[in-house]
């Protein structure tokens, strides 16, 4: 009787230690980043850190605005591209499609969540890319093809399965008499989805476009295969950038010889880390207040 | 003389015959009341009226439904104009979600009306009309959830109405409300008979007897009898009726 006691309280006092272990890691990285960060922010003021776009580390000049524009630009043009396909998407898999057809379609959309992302940097290689190149040269702009516009339509694809299915959810939890209400007055079917059920779906589709948008912009290995990584702000879609998460993956590990580089590199972790968390916790007080 | 006909109406979901071969006419102008115990087919049977219940995956629905002599069911017939003619109040109130004012000008609006001032007298006309207009006409435009349920019963009626529907179809109105609410929306579908063709389903017997003119009676899936509310009250045919309505069991 004793024994079994004491196996139930060690049992709980075990899980709870690896439960809050766990969620330590996020405090513990955080404040990792911060610390090994701290000697450049102690030599070059961070406001210049982050504005100036001189980019030299052998002369100590680290300039993070054409990495901080190259992550901006690629989200971006994702999130433009993936927004209205994956609205569109979610609403026809929730409201139109026949039970069979979901049945079908929403575990191979998902599946799109599981592949490797160097699998869809490869894909970027040798589809996206070259594509670029050449329609591109078709209407007289020369680019490489490795540009702004290939990160964006790689990254869109990659945040397809997220957000449709975090959008699909919600947009079907909205009690049928949402649309029996709409329907019964002599509305269309498009009429009551724009009007009652996305209005009622909203705060979670905003949830499910920033939860996607995490995704894409913490994304590296697909969108440094295809992005050019040149230090440059691009100017249009068809020039390479560079953005943050590329330049940590290709330069940490290797030039830690420069002084101050892998200090300047972690600055650059600890400012993604932080942009990613704001987000996340936006996309769940949106979320907490909806479901009010 | 009858406003609505039906013939022959067979409903399953699946293996689950749920009407069976339900043959019925609604009066117009007059409150018919469809009684019977619950999970017997009672809304399935309203929801066949207007055609809500081909939303439902695997329905199948064969027989005849007329509505001024024009069959509901044929291919030809717009679908959101026959939901137009015919209103529905839930068993629970859904407020839609936007404020009192929007919800009833919410299909006026789909169907076209975008004047403000045509609104605005619709929507205080069937805010009169289900005696709701005296407790909102201050704050029309706050959200129609902080409404108690029993006021958004009355905003769905008012909803239902500003499309000028012919027919109002009830599905158990006042089962969720408390006695007062339950008590004004009957004295309301009392008033609204005489331009109205109504028709009402409940279990709640006392309800039945308080509101109706002709009364059908359904068990398990069978319209076992129907008539004047003085025939099946006090003189039912059939033993089954005879029993429900004097509270015995069913066997």
């Amino acid at each position: 009787m004793r024994v079994r006691k004491v196996i139930d309280g060690v049992s709980e006092k075990v899980m709870c230690s690896v439960t809050a272990a766990v969620s330590f890691l996020v405090v513990l990285i955080a404040a990792g980043l911060y610390l090994k960060a701290r000697p450049i922010m102690e030599i070059t003021p961070i406001k210049e850190l982050l504005t100036s776009s001189s980019w030299h580390p052998l002369k100590g000049e680290f300039g993070f605005y054409p990495f901080l524009m190259g992550t901006f630009w690629v989200t971006f043009l994702a999130m433009i591209f993936a927004i209205p396909i994956c609205l569109l998407c979610s609403i026809y898999i929730s409201e139109y499609a026949p039970r069979k057809m979901r049945d079908v379609i929403k575990p191979l959309i998902d599946l799109l969540a599981g592949i490797p992302s160097v699998v869809y940097g490869v894909f970027g290689v040798l589809a996206v890319v070259p594509l670029i190149r050449d329609t591109a040269h078709r209407i007289n702009i020369s680019t490489t093809g490795y540009s702004v516009l290939a990160g964006g339509i790689v990254l869109a694809i990659m945040v397809f399965p997220i957000i449709i299915s975090v959008s699909v959810e919600v947009i079907q939890s909205v009690p049928y008499e949402a649309r029996e209400s709409s329907l019964s007055l002599g509305a269309t079917q498009w009429q009551t989805v724009k009007k009652v059920v996305l209005k009622k779906a909203f705060p979670g589709i905003v949830a499910a476009i920033i939860l996607g948008f995490s995704r894409a912009f913490g994304e590296t290995m697909a969108v440094l295969m295809v992005v050019g990584n040149v230090p440059q702000v691009p100017h249009s879609i068809f020039e390479e950038a560079y953005p943050l998460t590329a330049l940590i993956a290709n330069n940490y590990g290797e030039m830690l010889s420069v002084p101050l580089y892998d200090s300047a590199l972690l600055l650059g972790a600890l400012i993604l880390l932080l942009i990613v968390l704001l987000f996340s916790m936006a996309a769940r007080l949106i979320l907490m207040r909806g479901g009010r | 003389m009858y406003h609505i006909t039906i013939k022959g109406l067979n409903v399953s979901y699946g293996n689950h015959h749920v009407l069976k071969n339900v043959s019925l006419e609604i009066p117009r102008n007059k409150i018919t009341v469809i009684i019977g115990p619950s999970g017997c087919g009672k809304t399935t049977l309203l929801k066949s009226l207007n055609r809500l219940l081909e939303l439902q995956e695997g329905v199948r629905i064969s027989g005849s439904v007329l509505v001024d002599d024009e069959s509901v069911y044929d291919p030809k017939v717009d679908v959101t104009e026959l939901r137009k003619k015919m209103g529905l109040l839930s068993q629970r109130p859904y407020p839609l979600p936007m404020s009192i004012f929007d919800n009833v000008a919410y299909g006026p609006r789909i169907h076209g009306t975008r004047k403000r001032k045509k609104l605005n007298e619709i929507v205080e006309k069937n805010l009169r009309a289900a005696g709701l207009w005296e407790e909102v006409k201050d704050r029309l435009k706050s959200p129609a959830a902080s409404l108690s349920i029993g006021q958004q019963q009355r905003l769905c009626l008012a909803r239902c109405l500003a499309v000028s529907p012919e027919i109002i179809l009830c599905d158990e109105p006042t089962s969720a409300l408390d006695p007062f609410s339950a008590q004004k929306i009957e004295e309301t579908l009392s008033e609204l008979k005489t331009d109205y063709t109504i028709v009402v389903v409940t279990h709640n017997l006392r309800r039945a007897r308080r509101l109706a003119d002709y009364v059908g009676f359904i068990f398990l899936g069978e319209l076992i009898e129907h008539g004047g509310k003085k025939d099946i009250f006090e003189n039912p045919k059939d033993e089954r009726t005879r029993r429900y309505i004097s509270g015995e069991s069913y066997l």
